[in-house]
């Protein structure tokens, strides 16, 4: 029988927004369900986030944003990523994202985008379903 | 209410109970086991004077402008004067939020609010690293007095008073307000308006800090002290429950910490020498309205009462004006729902209802898109609107406090009022406001209400329409407003020009002063102000205070 290692995920805040309810709520959420979770915190710049991530050997970044200036920090936090052979990572995301904005974001390589309202069992669900 | 009344009104209760209401139950049970408000509180099935057995009416209501102000601050309300529809705008640049302001001022709005850019908002310049991304998404950027001046232009800043969600960087953007009033010819004695500068709640809930919490109250004791004197109209904290309650916490919760930051403050400027009625008048206070009616009509009025009675008894102020808890108050952001978006305008509408009933002075009413982004113009009249048609037709402004001596409103204030002083005896007991914060009291409470929240909905004891109920597979089918990449641009270019033409050698000098006060015990208003006029940027000066007192990092709890 072997141990299996528990999913890891890191709750990040890129952006400069101070509302982080969303992101504790599920912190919290993702906890309760098993999974290891880090918060960053407020205020994290791409690189900060890219290298949490890369120390904390993470499987899963779910980035949380209300600010609006998504379409600026979530591409270089997916090149930074990349930058560090972490493209295989789980990236998922939300907020105030307006829906115009989905597909352009999905086509960079974020999975998810979970709106206002998504409950929190449906985040949980496909965190498992999409990581090994 | 006399002993007989009440052993006769209990015993025509247990009959009805025993008789009238079993035959009922027996034949068909409630639609739940319990009844809970917003915030998670039982509601009984029927209030009577049982409920409020001590009731006494002038201990407890009084009459509106009198001791102790349960039923609002002012003897005729709004039957003398409507309440001020001041709705909260900035997006941009500077000339893009001052041509919808000029708009507004036209359409006969007297007061004006201002969104700042959070790059303002945590004391960053737009050319920041920190701030890509961010340059006039969330509100106007304003880097420097250049800014503040085009901001205001053909405005009279002697006729408009105006409000400014600003707290870390507070003293920065009211110096930028000043030296704007004066290259008007106006004087600072002459200008009238609201900073939030509201510290205490950034640590517990809305996070927009900069700097520690001590050096931080320093801060806002110099701003007190140096409004007290230079500019006397100006409102010099807006202490805010509005964002404690929208990061989770329950309506008790809201107005238990927003009254204890609130005597945190008169403290800390008695502490400074400061006399308590010579700045209290001058405090006024910012709450949420959450979508239950009557548990948000009793928080406001648990609100006045308490605050009357402490700012009497703790601090023995004389002049009545100190015991006004006068209030500002938004509609719950958090209660907007991105699903079925237009079904938000009639969630704002009861919210703002519960406002009026409840006595505010001001009210912004959130628009249906806000789960999206900043509002469009059109869904931000529809807002303004409601606040019109509640004001003219509904009737709900012609008498005063109109839910007073309701059983129900009454037993209501008095729980509330007893659990925001039990919240009172715990921060207490943890040393105080700032020690509480320090040990992440706060922080801990509101996180747990807010997952308790969030629970309710998963498991269906609290239904949210289109959210976990009625849904609905529609496209949004409403318009949802962009930001210009050109507004970055505009920016820059201008901050660029600001730092070119201005005498840098007195800009440093300027900069230094401030750091030797901050370091000392000057008074930092006069230094800020006096750098503020050579056109020394938010970031400079925020960056001159970093040096010396750091950046606050918070305890991380979830």
């Amino acid at each position: 029988m072997t141990e299996t290692r528990k999913i890891r995920v890191l709750i990040a805040k890129p952006g400069l927004d101070g509302h982080d309810r969303g992101a504790k709520v599920v912190a919290r959420a993702l906890r309760d369900a098993g999974f290891e979770v880090i918060y960053t915190g407020l205020r994290q710049t791409p690189e900060q986030i890219a290298e949490t991530a890369l120390q904390e050997d993470v499987d899963v970044v779910g980035l949380s944003i209300l600010s609006g200036a998504h379409m600026r920090l979530f591409p270089e936090i997916m090149q930074l990523l990349k930058e560090r052979e972490m493209a295989d990572v789980l990236v998922i995301a939300g907020g105030i994202i307006p829906e115009d904005d989905f597909e352009p974001l999905k086509k960079l390589g974020i999975k998810e985008i979970f709106g206002p309202g998504t409950p929190t069992g449906e985040i949980v669900d496909f965190i498992r379903k999409h990581t090994k | 209410m006399g002993t007989k009344e009440k052993q006769s009104v209990s015993q025509t209760k247990r009959d009805w109970e025993n008789n009238t209401l079993k035959e009922t139950l027996d034949k068909s049970p409630e639609r739940r086991e319990r009844f809970i408000t917003t915030s998670s509180r039982p509601i009984a099935r029927i209030y009577t004077p049982i409920d409020i057995a001590d009731f006494n009416y002038e201990e407890h209501l009084g009459f509106p402008g009198q001791y102790p102000y349960t039923r609002g601050v002012y003897p005729t309300m709004y039957r003398g004067r409507l309440w001020t529809m001041r709705m909260f705008s900035g997006f941009g640049t500077a000339e893009q939020t001052n041509t919808r302001f000029r708009y507004l001022l036209e359409q006969g709005q007297t007061g004006l609010s201002v969104a700042f850019h959070l790059p303002t908002i945590q004391g960053y310049d737009s050319d920041d690293p920190m701030s890509k991304g961010e340059i006039g998404v969330c509100g106007v950027a304003v880097d420097s007095l250049a800014d503040m001046e085009i901001l205001f232009s053909h405005i009279p800043l002697n006729k408009v008073t105006t409000s400014m969600t600003i707290n870390a960087p507070a003293a920065v953007l009211l110096c930028f307000y000043i030296a704007a009033a004066e290259k008007q010819g106006v004087s600072s004695t002459q200008i009238g308006g609201t900073i939030q500068n509201d510290i205490l709640k950034e640590y517990q809930a809305q996070k927009t800090w900069i700097f520690p919490p001590d050096p931080s109250m320093r801060i806002i004791t110099d701003i007190l002290q140096f409004c007290t004197k230079k500019v006397p109209r100006w409102n010099t904290i807006s202490i805010s429950g509005y964002h404690i309650r929208e990061a989770g916490a329950t309506a008790v919760q809201e107005v238990a910490f927003t009254l204890a930051n609130g005597l945190a403050y008169v403290q800390a400027g008695v502490d400074a020498g400061l006399k308590v009625d010579d700045f209290a008048p001058r405090l006024s206070f910012f709450f949420d309205s959450h979508l239950d009616l009557f548990e948000e009509i009793a928080k406001f009025r648990v609100a006045r009462r308490v605050w009357a009675r402490e700012i009497q008894d703790r601090f023995k102020a004389k002049n009545p004006r100190s015991y006004l808890l006068r209030f500002h108050t938004q509609t719950a952001g958090v209660s907007l729902t991105a699903q079925q978006p237009e079904n938000n305008i009639v969630r704002t509408t009861i919210e703002a209802l519960a406002a009026i009933l409840g006595g505010t002075q001001s009210l912004h009413t959130n628009s249906m898109d806000e789960a999206w982004a900043l509002p469009t113009e059109k869904a931000a009249t529809i807002a303004l609107r409601t606040q019109q048609i509640l004001a003219h037709e509904s009737g709900v402004a012609n008498t005063i406090d109109p839910l007073g001596g309701s059983y129900f409103i009454e037993a209501l204030t008095n729980e509330m009022e007893e659990e925001t002083y039990r919240y009172f005896d715990r921060i207490e007991k943890l040393g105080g406001v700032v020690e509480a914060i320090k040990k992440g009291f706060f922080q801990r409470e509101i996180s747990d209400s807010a997952f308790r929240f969030q629970r309710e909905i998963e498991e269906k004891e609290r239904i949210i329409v289109g959210v976990n109920e009625y849904v609905t597979d529609d496209q949004l089918e409403i318009p949802v407003l962009k930001i210009d990449p050109e507004v970055e641009r505009t920016q820059l270019a201008r901050l660029q020009k600001t730092r070119k033409t201005r005498n840098n050698q007195k800009v440093d000098q300027l900069l230094g002063q401030l750091q030797r006060a901050a370091e000392g015990t000057d008074n930092l208003l006069p230094h800020i102000l006096a750098a503020v006029r050579e056109y020394a940027t938010v970031g400079e000066i925020c960056n001159a205070l970093r040096d010396v007192y750091g950046e606050y990092q918070e305890p991380i709890i979830f």
